[in-house]
């Protein structure tokens, strides 16, 4: 028994959770599945006086569409995203960066909303997330309101949710037409958080020109990152003349907080992080163009 | 800080108790059932030593709190092999295959197998390995532990090989 002492809550509405977070506030912590939040409790990195666990809110379970979108509930296990048909078909690179996440056991437990409300920049949700422009749904006591990815992470494991806000939803766009996707991750260990990481969506047009596309960057930054310059350059271009390996590089300019550590040094990561655009690029366009 | 109420069915056998509700699932398990055969190894999610089956999924029993086990069916290691001691398949192929060194990862590792044969009756060799992936054998008696599986996993499937 490694953590310290807190008071335990489990509401089984999100009414419930929302009242006792406007109550408690900065003294407590929502536990989702706790595969990030037990280990620093247990560690003692991290210390709160009350816990409150969502994991008995049915409302925060399901995988549906609505509105042209896929909306996942926070307290979906990265285990259900995996075997669901409806991810795969509808937002693939949903379906492709899950079985990267930890291991089995802790996909099992870890949860859709708990990785995203985490926001590790060295984690997949978070950077699928950014990387499709996807919305979080988060409540209150005061309400309801959505935040749009690119305005969601705010640092390391920090978002620009309130102490009082659950994380309750999350739409991710369900992209149309020639699509392709892509996650390619360089980790030392396999289930270990990658040194750095990349997330490509791309849809061509019927001259296979670019007509969309978005790079995400994992593990290059204080949060989840997009390459929007080099997504700029290539957009409208034709895919057969786009170097994978120029995109590459192209991503990695002006990548501000890239970690340096013992697991790396910052350049070394820049370049196995223009390296996974690259084999990730290639992958996407390629499926694209066989759509 | 109140304690909480924990109802759990642990091996078939209900359990009723009291705790502080930052008593892990694994300290449960090993403290108050005095089922010592879940072994905690790193205590934050790492090592995989004290995998036990709760409702079915394998999940690592010290990244879950008791409380949170409220209601639920826990398998250990010590509910694997059927009540006359005859070893389940997994067990048995860890034995024939030299699968253990010191053992103390065992329980994970049996525990973890389990539910992967379960989900997936013909696993790819790579699939084994990626499966095992979540468990750490300190002994690094990882090619016993691979060999194992693949019997059990061959064994469920009448003999047939992959």
């Amino acid at each position: 028994m490694k953590p310290a002492p807190f008071e335990y809550h489990a509401p089984d509405t999100i009414v419930a959770a929302a009242s006792l977070l406007g109550e408690l506030g900065e003294d407590a912590k929502v536990l989702a599945g706790g595969q990030s939040l037990v280990p620093m409790l247990a560690l003692r990195l991290a210390v709160f006086e009350h816990l409150i666990d969502v994991g008995r809110i049915a409302e925060l379970q399901g995988i549906e569409r609505r509105d042209g979108a896929l909306w996942v509930g926070a307290g979906t296990t990265q285990a259900s995203l995996e075997v669901s048909t409806d991810v795969m078909s509808t937002v693939p690179l949903l379906a492709m960066v899950t079985p990267l996440i930890g291991h089995f056991q802790i996909r099992n437990r870890g949860t859709v909303g708990g990785s995203i409300a985490h926001a590790d920049p060295a984690a997949e949700y978070p950077a699928v997330a950014l990387t499709l422009d996807a919305t979080m749904q988060v409540v209150s006591a005061q309400g309801t309101r959505t935040i749009a990815a690119r305005d969601f992470f705010d640092g390391l494991w920090t978002t620009t949710m309130q102490a009082d806000e659950l994380l309750v939803g999350v739409s991710f766009p369900i992209w149309d037409g020639r699509r392709g996707f892509a996650v390619e991750e360089f980790a030392r260990r396999q289930g270990d958080f990658a040194i750095a990481g990349a997330t490509v969506g791309v849809v061509l047009d019927d001259a296979d020109r670019v007509r969309r596309c978005a790079i995400g960057l994992i593990g290059l930054g204080s949060t989840p990152e997009r390459a929007a310059q080099a997504e700029g350059e290539v957009t409208g271009r034709a895919i057969a003349e786009i170097d994978p390996d120029a995109v590459g590089r192209l991503a990695m300019a002006g990548l501000e907080s890239v970690p340096d550590d013992l697991h790396g040094s910052g350049e070394f990561r820049t370049r196995v992080g223009a390296a996974m655009v690259a084999r990730a690029w290639t992958t996407a366009s390629a499926e694209a163009r066989r759509g | 800080m109140a304690d909480v109420p924990v109802h759990v069915t642990v091996n078939g056998r209900s359990r009723a108790e009291t705790v502080e509700p930052r008593v892990t699932l694994a300290d449960f398990l090993r403290d108050r059932c005095r089922l010592t055969g879940t072994h905690l190894g790193c205590e934050h999610g790492v090592c995989g030593a004290c995998t036990v089956l709760v409702d079915g999924t394998a999940v690592r029993s010290c990244l879950m709190f008791a409380v949170q086990a409220d209601g639920a069916d826990v398998t250990t290691i010590e509910g694997v092999a059927s009540p006359d001691g005859d070893l389940s398949a997994v067990q048995a192929a860890f034995r024939d295959c030299h699968g253990l060194q010191c053992g103390f990862c065992t329980p994970g590792f049996v525990m973890s197998a389990t539910a992967f044969l379960r989900d997936h009756p013909s696993p790819t060799d790579e699939e084994i390995r990626d499966a095992l992936a979540g468990t750490l054998c300190r002994c690094t008696g990882y090619q016993g532990i691979l060999r194992a599986v693949r019997q059990a996993a061959d064994a469920a499937r009448g003999g047939e090989q992959s």
